[in-house]
């Protein structure tokens, strides 16, 4: 990295002081013409992650598409909570069709597009890791492989908070669901199972793979902005806590997530064409259990007695991300 | 222009004159020869801005056409068997979501055991997933009936499948009189989506439906499904008064005139049927044949006028509810009912078996002498039945049937196919 990134730690509370930055710089959501694509009065949770990514997300990418957007979502909370009939949170032209299609259903509208000779309007779809890692995970694929003109978001509350939190292929280790119950010899999700979508994703090639989480808005706006300003198939993986499924106090859910990034257990990085080209560097590391103990789903490894091997083993997955994706200088290769 | 082709050529040379503008599809036998057809016209830039995708999979394609769709384009791709299932989950979805999406079933058995053959137990299985399903008889028949399809799903805002048997049309060579593009255009106008994804008119698409509004919705939708029947009908007559042929409609008697028997069948056994009623007719039988061209939506009404002054009634049909009999039987016996006129159930042609004459002509023969149990399979090999069920009260066993069925075949010498 070539310049300094501007921080938000000045007033010590993580405020993101949107008056410290130059006009062009602030964020999408300070602006007066922000879209408010999905409007207020939706139905999520109070805390939620999603709720709060796919909000700035969305208006990131119409200030980049210059409101010329079109928005495809796969089943999950965030349909459910934004389109009950007959009412509807987004503003912009959106469509669900089935859980495991919004990547073909994007390719479809971006087909369509090229088909009519229109490139004025871009494409997004959007999904929680249910649709993305698991059962949309061919379309996805298939999507990533033609490199068809979609820039696709996941929302990642690693399991299906819809269905009532069952595991899914990006729930973490030890984590309790209600498929992965916090009972027997070994408590939780096993170890060693699960699936990376991002490095998934770069392994096809694609022009721009990005990691984001709502710790950061700022950066996930501005990963947004850069992915729009591309072309062909794009993925953007995004940390969103879920109080619910995870049992955080909903007025946590930024700290949650920042935890998570500060730990090292949820690295962000951009990569294009396969290579991580950029990563956001750890300010001041924190170790797993800060960001553990926020969530009652790795209660059992604190009571009714501290499991030692389990925070060990959950710290290992933290220090490798961190020495692989170089997230503190010192151990930058 | 007449021309000798395969059956899967004319349908994609009638796709190309309807202005396709999205095209996806997965590679399935026996729909390959189309879809390549296509693949290839799109790339030597035959078909204008069309988009040819090569999708990871049935659900994909069909994924891909409803976005493509929803955003205004004409949409078309064609599959069979397998992977009519594998997209089924799309199938209700492009139907509820009112997508005029036209798709090609190169009908064919549904395994296991596999079996690439024709059947009609695809298209069955999803006979009321929404779609318009058209059954076509003959190569220039399936040609008319998509670019009859494409004007009837635009105007309906509906799905349309054009069923046609895998391999006994698709691979046949068969003169077929193709339309030129002016006539096509002239009787297809440009495709005009009454609501679209567009950015000047942003709109929720897809919207979560409760109990409050579903039966609503539902009931709206078999009002269009009936409506359907007065526009299947009218764009035959319209398709028939601008090219000059008859093709699809609702259905076609054949020497119905006094007959006391009518068969009633789908699709390209109705050649062998009409040949079967030529020879009893000269035997001095009564019979006659009703085929149906549009099975969803179901036109009891003019099905039961055209069987009413019968005495019995055949259904020779290419699937099986297993555990039931008949599917179309069943639906024939709604259409009948109230008027004591006996359906009899005879299911043939399963996996590509074929179906002679000679045959069709003693299961007319049997029925009228009562002496066919109820469903007939039409040239069961009783012989391998009966010892497999024999070896069963023998020894309990469980798994897949197949391999003793063919083991006892092959022990007979007797052809499979």
């Amino acid at each position: 990295m070539t310049t300094q990134r501007i921080k938000f730690y000045q007033t010590g509370t993580y405020t993101a002081g949107n008056r410290l930055l130059d006009e062009e710089a602030r964020t999408v959501q300070s602006r007066m013409d922000r879209t408010n694509s999905l409007n207020s009065g939706h139905r999520a949770c109070q805390g939620c992650g999603e709720a709060l990514g796919a909000r700035y997300a969305i208006d990131a990418a119409m200030r980049t598409s210059k409101n010329r957007l079109i928005a495809i979502n796969a089943t999950g909370c965030l349909e459910v909570f934004s389109s009950p009939y007959p009412e509807s949170a987004w503003q912009i032209p959106w469509m669900h069709s089935l859980f495991g299609n919004a990547p073909a259903v994007a390719s479809g509208v971006a087909a369509a597009l090229r088909a009519k000779g229109r490139d004025d309007v871009k494409v997004v779809a959007q999904g929680g890791d249910g649709a993305t890692v698991d059962i949309g995970f061919g379309c996805l694929s298939g999507m990533f492989e033609r490199n068809d003109d979609v820039l696709y978001l996941c929302y990642d509350n690693e399991a299906y908070m819809n269905t009532g939190v069952q595991r899914s292929g990006s729930t973490p280790p030890f984590a309790r669901t209600n498929t992965t119950q916090a009972v027997g010899e070994a408590p939780g999700n096993l170890v060693g199972t699960g699936k990376n979508v991002p490095l998934i994703a770069m392994a096809h090639g694609i022009p721009y793979v990005a990691t984001a989480s709502v710790a950061d808005l700022h950066d996930l706006e501005a990963k947004v902005t850069t992915a729009m300003s591309m072309n062909g198939a794009r993925y953007i993986h995004i940390h969103v806590p879920c109080p619910l499924g995870w049992g955080s106090d909903p007025a946590h859910t930024i700290k949650v997530a920042r935890m998570a990034v500060e730990s090292g257990l949820f690295p962000l990085f951009e990569a294009r064409a396969g290579s991580v080209v950029d990563r956001m560097k750890i300010r001041r590391k924190v170790s797993v259990e800060r960001y553990l103990e926020l969530q009652s789903r790795f209660n059992h490894l604190f009571k009714p007695c501290r499991n030692d091997a389990a925070i060990a083993a959950i710290q290992a997955i933290a220090d490798e991300n961190i020495a692989t994706y170089g997230l503190i200088d010192s151990t930058r290769p | 222009m007449r021309a000798q082709l395969e059956g899967s050529q004319a349908v994609a040379e009638a796709i190309v004159l309807c202005r396709p503008e999205v095209i996806a599809a997965y590679p399935i036998s026996p729909q390959t020869h189309i879809v390549e057809r296509l693949s290839r016209m799109v790339k030597q830039g035959d078909v204008g801005r069309c988009q040819y995708l090569n999708v990871e999979s049935e659900f994909g394609a069909l994924s891909v056409l409803i976005g493509a769709s929803a955003a205004g384009a004409r949409t078309y791709t064609a599959t069979t068997s397998q992977g009519l299932l594998f997209m089924a989950e799309a199938v209700y979805n492009a139907a509820g979501l009112g997508l005029p999406i036209v798709m090609t079933i190169a009908n064919r058995a549904v395994g296991a055991p596999i079996n690439i053959w024709n059947d009609h137990s695809d298209s069955m299985a999803l006979r009321d997933a929404g779609w318009i399903q058209l059954y076509a008889e003959t190569n220039q028949e399936a040609a008319d009936l998509h670019i009859q399809a494409f004007r009837l799903a635009e105007e309906l805002s509906c799905p349309v499948m054009v069923c046609m048997d895998g391999y006994i049309l698709t691979h046949a060579y068969e003169p077929v009189d193709l339309p030129d593009q002016a006539s096509v255009d002239a009787f297809l106008p440009a495709f005009s989506p009454v609501q679209l994804l567009d950015p000047s008119e942003p709109i929720s698409i897809g919207a979560m439906v409760g109990p409050e509004a579903f039966t609503e919705v539902k009931y709206l939708a078999h009002q269009q499904h009936l409506r359907a029947l007065t526009l299947v009908q009218d764009i035959s007559d319209s398709f028939e008064r601008q090219f000059h042929r008859q093709s699809g409609g609702l259905c076609t008697g054949y020497r119905m005139t006094d007959a006391d028997t009518i068969v009633i069948a789908l699709g390209s056994v109705i050649g062998t049927i009409q040949e079967a009623v030529d020879g009893l007719r000269n035997e001095g039988i009564a019979v006659g044949c009703l085929k149906i061209s549009c099975y969803r939506p179901f036109p009891s009404q003019q099905i039961r006028a055209a069987l009413e002054s019968s005495s019995r009634v055949i259904v020779v049909e290419k699937d099986l509810a297993v555990g039931m009999g008949g599917i179309v039987s069943a639906d024939v016996r709604m259409a009948l009912n109230g008027l004591h006129i006996p359906v009899h159930t005879v299911i043939a042609g399963l996996g590509g078996r074929s179906i002679s004459t000679e045959s069709l002509k003693q299961m007319v023969r049997d029925v009228r002498a009562e002496r066919l149990s109820e469903p007939h399979f039409l040239d069961l090999n009783l012989r391998v039945v009966d010892e497999e069920l024999a070896r069963r009260r023998e020894q309990r066993r469980a798994g897949p049937l197949a391999e003793q069925v063919i083991r006892a075949v092959n022990a007979i010498g007797t052809k499979v196919v």
